[in-house]
């Protein structure tokens, strides 16, 4: 039992959550995470499936490393990770539909997510199945972390709302707040990734070069 | 051909695949130093997109699609895994075409190339696609043929080429800029590339 959880899986599951968060420190994965962040929701349920994918796809990659040749490893991952995203695409549309119409192409944009490609290569290529996956879950969860700040934001700000949910009263509206229409563009959630990984260069000084 | 200028020409401005879709993010931000790579990467993307859409339609239309090869059998689901596989065929042939015909172009971009594969731009082309094949023949985004497919794919990869030449433009400039010191690198990048995205918002009216 304590061989599982020794320093180094541990350190496996904890870097990628801060200091080698994969979107802000490795600038992976950009694309979904700017593009599914206009609200809470959505954001959750992609960094949800990211995670889970991630995840597995690190396990099988890990088990079947000493068979699979070098030179046609990208095309055996591809097919492994579609397969993966094949499965989560048709849970989320028999599940969540509404959430699932609103991510469109995003769910199978996953593929070609680089954080999934990077994992595999940098660490299920070498590494048993058990850390694999550790670091799967920690790396997806460090997206996760990202989409949901920055998703926080702008459904607060964009639209007065979490969930669906009113948090802004109705009083402040009639004191003359406005929700902020800019947060809804898709432009402003590069400018909030850019904020986030400002204040995390800032934070993290010593640890990122 | 109407429909096809303006799928054009809406795929450059109004569905550009970085400032309106965030696709190909990663290389976009990686290989974006200077304007000679950036331009290099550029026409890689257009080219590859300009093959692997058409064929992606082919196969949509042909095997995938609602009751194509047996009637009542729909095999959309397995979109993922063809159009991924072609991809990575596809970018392995430009790989080695660049390595044969421009060394120093090869030598440059570097592990950019087989990244191709992974680029969410090509993916998510083809993605696009397989949704606007659906949509009403009114619609502008309609796509109903090889030659609309045609056109999006080029029309999308201009887009992305300009976009990425654009920005490695500013960031030659921006050496000689004061920056504070967390922010240098890529929090920079990210809010100039929110700042060409408001702009280019600017099309968003745009009605061919």
């Amino acid at each position: 039992m304590s061989k599982l959880f020794s320093d180094e899986n541990k350190a496996a599951f904890t870097s990628p959550l801060n200091v080698n968060n994969p979107v802000a420190v490795q600038v992976l994965g950009i694309c979904s995470a700017l593009a599914v962040t206009s609200q809470l929701k959505p954001a959750i349920v992609m960094g949800l499936s990211v995670t889970v994918i991630t995840a597995f796809s690190n396990v099988i990659i890990s088990l079947l490393r000493k068979t699979i040749p070098n030179r046609i490893r990208i095309i055996v991952q591809l097919v492994v990770v579609a397969a993966l995203v094949t499965i989560v695409s048709q849970l989320l549309k028999a599940y969540v539909y509404d959430v699932s119409v609103q991510l469109s192409v995003y769910v199978g944009l996953i593929i070609t997510n680089c954080i999934l490609m990077g994992r595999l290569e940098a660490f299920a290529m070498q590494n048993g199945p058990w850390p694999s996956f550790l670091d799967g879950i920690g790396n997806g969860l460090g997206y996760a972390a990202i989409l949901i700040i920055v998703g926080f934001v702008r459904e607060l700000f964009g639209f007065g709302t979490l969930f669906g949910y009113n948090v802004i009263p109705q009083f402040m509206y009639e004191a003359g707040y406005q929700n902020n229409g800019m947060m809804v563009m898709p432009a402003m959630s590069l400018i909030i990734v850019g904020c986030v990984i400002w204040a995390h260069r800032a934070y993290n000084k010593e640890e990122v070069k | 051909m109407d429909h096809m200028i303006s799928l054009f020409v809406r795929s450059i401005f109004v569905d550009n695949m970085i400032f309106a879709f965030f696709l190909g993010m990663c290389s976009y931000l990686a290989v974006s130093k200077n304007v000679k790579t950036a331009l290099g990467l550029g026409v890689a993307v257009t080219f590859v997109l300009l093959v692997t859409v058409p064929v992606d339609y082919a196969l949509q239309t042909y095997v995938l699609g609602p009751d194509a090869i047996v009637m009542g059998v729909d095999l959309t689901f397995l979109a993922f895994i063809l159009f991924i596989a072609v991809i990575a065929g596809m970018v392995q042939l430009v790989e080695m075409i660049v390595e044969r015909f421009s060394p120093s172009l090869y030598a440059s971009l570097g592990i950019f190339l087989p990244l191709i594969a992974v680029n969410c731009a090509i993916m998510g082309a083809s993605l696009f696609m397989q949704q606007r094949v659906t949509m009403e023949p009114t619609n502008a985004q309609f796509i109903g043929g090889f030659g609309d497919a045609i056109a999006y794919a080029l029309g999308s990869g201009i887009g992305w080429l300009l976009a990425i030449v654009g920005l490695a433009a500013i960031r030659e400039k921006m050496a000689y800029t004061d920056v504070p010191k967390p922010l240098q690198g890529l929090g920079i990048t990210f809010i100039t590339v929110g700042l060409m995205a408001l702009a280019f918002m600017c099309f968003s009216g745009l009605n061919i």
